[in-house]
């Protein structure tokens, strides 16, 4: 059952340089009580494909077509949404974490009242119960001692507690997405793997779903149900995590699995690498985006771009070179 | 194998200063006795978690930072005690790349500039020659030539980098302190630079102290790996059996934390319990005991364990320590409890 669709969304933001196409026709579906997987390296779209669904694309950046469907007793565009239509709904049905937990809580209000003012946001309550409530959140995202955190700033707590407690003000109001954008990127390993398995016990017991937005093949294997690959602003590969681990079909895909070096592969030999840079977004090539940098590549590709197309079950791709050739 | 750097119990505290005196009041404890050695074209990858004091030794090492105690000896020459003017001649054998190469290249100097400042500086060969050393280093670290007159926020993250290791590379240098070179980078261009630090290794020779936080990049590249955790080194080995035979419970948790790029694999995750303590006020004995899952209370709370070796594989654990002196059934055992956790 899909929460939300995704249908040919288009961001641009227009600079003194030209307009950049930052988000170009992307689609995907956000199943319920799945995780959804963007992955891609810095600039590819993934964060703003995210933020554009909240409405949180500020100028000179707007979203210029396409259509968000979140399902649920009424369907609702949530691009088509009013600014007070979708603070109804960010915070309460979607909710969000950043990257940097840091910069993501107020420094000069505890961490129990940032929790109870997004929960007194969204719904009735009196002051105690929502205090109860935060507590009783500081506690299913295993934060030791709830009573005596929820009156700490955040400056007392470590970079993983903080993670949590955002965490936690995100839960608070019972979301059906959550939108994770790099949440263990700026964490140690030992602390990341503490975060993953709290996100997947949290939607074991809860049945959210969340889009998780990252660059890291391994927390991918980790969490994933189906991964969205992008590369300079399009959607090149979509598939469930173990096909697409399995079988990676884009030649993009591939060389990132490629100059990955691996925790107990061998350690001889060269890497294999993607040759060259992620192009500039204001001067794209022309055809499909990553033919300067395929190995693959032939001249067809530089004059069409590549439309997504199924090879295998549930795997779409965007190359028309491999399998079958650019005739199928 | 000639010993190039050898570092004996080194220290580096910070003094914390409190009040209208500006009284010491605490110290940091960055880097807490650490010693090791690295021999002429070994890559050392130096392993540990952010505060964990891997950047703080890398820099003590050069001198950057002023130790507070031990040694660091250069080709079995003390030079610990020299000052500033002692130390230039052998900077250009002492060299580092940083993290971010968009923080440590100087916005106002053209790429040109920068590489060439350290042939100015150490007044190597004539104008002209130093010309023609810049324009091979910029082809050796794959620049194309017409660069030298741009400035650094014109390149991308990638060709910055080749321009900090093109800054390090003209100066011939024996020892490069790599300071999470590859970290801010993306993946596919992450590869490249391994490959091309790899390469030069292999052509001039380049010992390389690999500090980093990625240990599938680490294993890839280095030909030994120390762990350190709160400014001690816990576990010192060849990579590999470092990888495939981790003694210190702290290097096992660590290994089983990296995902790995594979949905299928069923991991045996070791999940560490709470976060890595302060280095003002570190927990008496075992600095890790708080967290570890073998911790035996009135030894490890106790006593801190020394650095023993095994086989060329040193660790620093009481409980290991005890159970390879009892080999029979302690294997197992040993490996079991700490998948449970206790």
């Amino acid at each position: 059952m899909t929460l939300l669709s995704i249908r040919n969304l288009s961001v641009e933001f227009h600079t003194e340089e030209g307009i950049v196409r930052a988000v170009d026709e992307v689609s995907f579906d956000i199943p319920r009580g799945k995780t959804v997987c963007l992955v891609g390296e810095s600039g590819c779209g993934k964060s703003v494909s995210a933020y554009s669904l909240l409405g949180l694309v500020s100028p000179p950046g707007r979203v210029v077509g396409g259509e968000a469907l979140l399902k649920g007793e009424i369907e609702q565009d949530l691009l088509k949404l009013s600014e007070q239509e979708l603070r109804s709904i960010r915070g309460n049905r979607i909710s969000m974490i950043f990257q940097e937990p840091m910069t993501s809580l107020n420094p000069v209000f505890t961490i129990g009242d940032q929790i109870i003012e997004a929960i007194l946001s969204h719904q009735a309550m009196s002051k105690g119960k929502a205090r109860a409530k935060a507590i009783s959140m500081l506690e299913q995202v295993r934060i030791p001692a709830p009573e005596q955190r929820v009156d700490e700033y955040p400056h007392q707590l470590s970079g993983g507690m903080r993670q949590r407690a955002l965490i936690a003000m995100a839960l608070a109001t019972e979301p059906e997405l959550l939108i994770a954008d790099e949440p263990t990127t700026a964490l140690d390993v030992t602390i990341q793997a503490q975060i993953l398995e709290l996100l997947k016990e949290l939607q074991a017991d809860t049945g959210l779903s969340v889009l998780f937005i990252t660059h890291d093949l391994g927390v991918v294997a980790e969490i994933a149900d189906e991964v969205v690959v992008m590369y300079a602003s399009r959607v090149v590969e979509k598939a469930p995590a173990r096909e697409l681990f399995a079988n990676p079909l884009h030649p993009y895909t591939r060389g990132l699995f490629n100059s990955l070096p691996s925790l107990g592969g061998s350690a001889d030999g060269r890497l294999k690498t993607i040759e060259g840079s992620v192009p500039d977004p204001l001067a794209f090539p022309t055809g499909c985006k990553f033919w300067p940098r395929c190995e693959l590549a032939v001249d067809g590709c530089r004059e069409t771009e590549p439309e997504l197309r199924t090879l295998a079950a549930d795997h779409p791709v965007a190359c028309d070179v491999i399998e079958g050739g650019a005739d199928d | 194998m000639t010993e190039l750097i050898r570092v004996e119990n080194l220290k580096k505290h910070f003094p914390i200063r409190k009040g209208i005196l500006r009284k010491v009041k605490a110290h940091v404890k960055a880097v807490d006795g650490v010693s090791f050695s690295i021999h002429e074209k070994e890559t050392i990858g130096l392993v540990g978690e952010s505060g964990c004091g891997k950047t703080t030794a890398g820099r003590s090492i050069l001198k950057l930072l002023e130790p507070t105690e031990g040694s660091i000896e250069y080709r079995e020459e003390e030079i610990t005690h020299l000052n500033k003017d002692q130390m230039r001649p052998l900077r250009r054998k002492l060299q580092i790349i940083f993290q971010d190469p968009y923080a440590s290249l100087n916005p106002r100097m053209t790429v040109g500039k920068i590489i060439r400042e350290g042939l100015d500086i150490h007044k190597i060969g004539m104008k002209r020659e130093r010309d023609t050393m810049v324009a091979e280093v910029l082809e050796r670290v794959g620049l194309p030539r017409n660069i030298l007159d741009r400035y650094p926020h014109e390149f991308s993250g990638g060709q910055r980098q080749r321009v900090g290791i093109a800054r390090a590379l003209i100066l011939n240098p024996e020892f490069i302190v790599c300071d999470e070179a590859i970290s801010a980078l993306d993946v596919s261009i992450q590869a490249q630079i391994i490959n091309l630090l790899a390469d030069l290794k292999e052509e001039y020779g380049i010992a390389y102290l690999f500090i980093a936080h990625d240990l599938s990049v680490v294993e890839h590249i280095s030909d030994r790996v120390a762990v350190m955790y709160l400014g001690k080194i816990v576990e010192l080995a060849e990579t590999k059996e470092l990888f495939s035979n981790p003694l210190h419970p702290y290097t096992r948790a660590l290994l089983s934390s990296v995902p790995k790029p594979d949905p299928t694999v069923e991991r045996e995750r070791i999940i560490l319990q709470g976060d890595v303590p302060s280095p003002i006020a570190p927990p008496s004995g075992c600095s890790f005991h708080p967290r570890c899952p073998l911790a035996v209370k009135g030894l490890c709370d106790t006593k801190e364990p020394n650095v023993v070796e095994s086989k060329g594989h040193q660790f620093a654990c009481h409980v290991v320590e005890e159970e390879l002196e009892t080999p029979p059934q302690a294997d197992d055992d040993w490996a079991g409890r700490l998948l449970e956790g206790k």
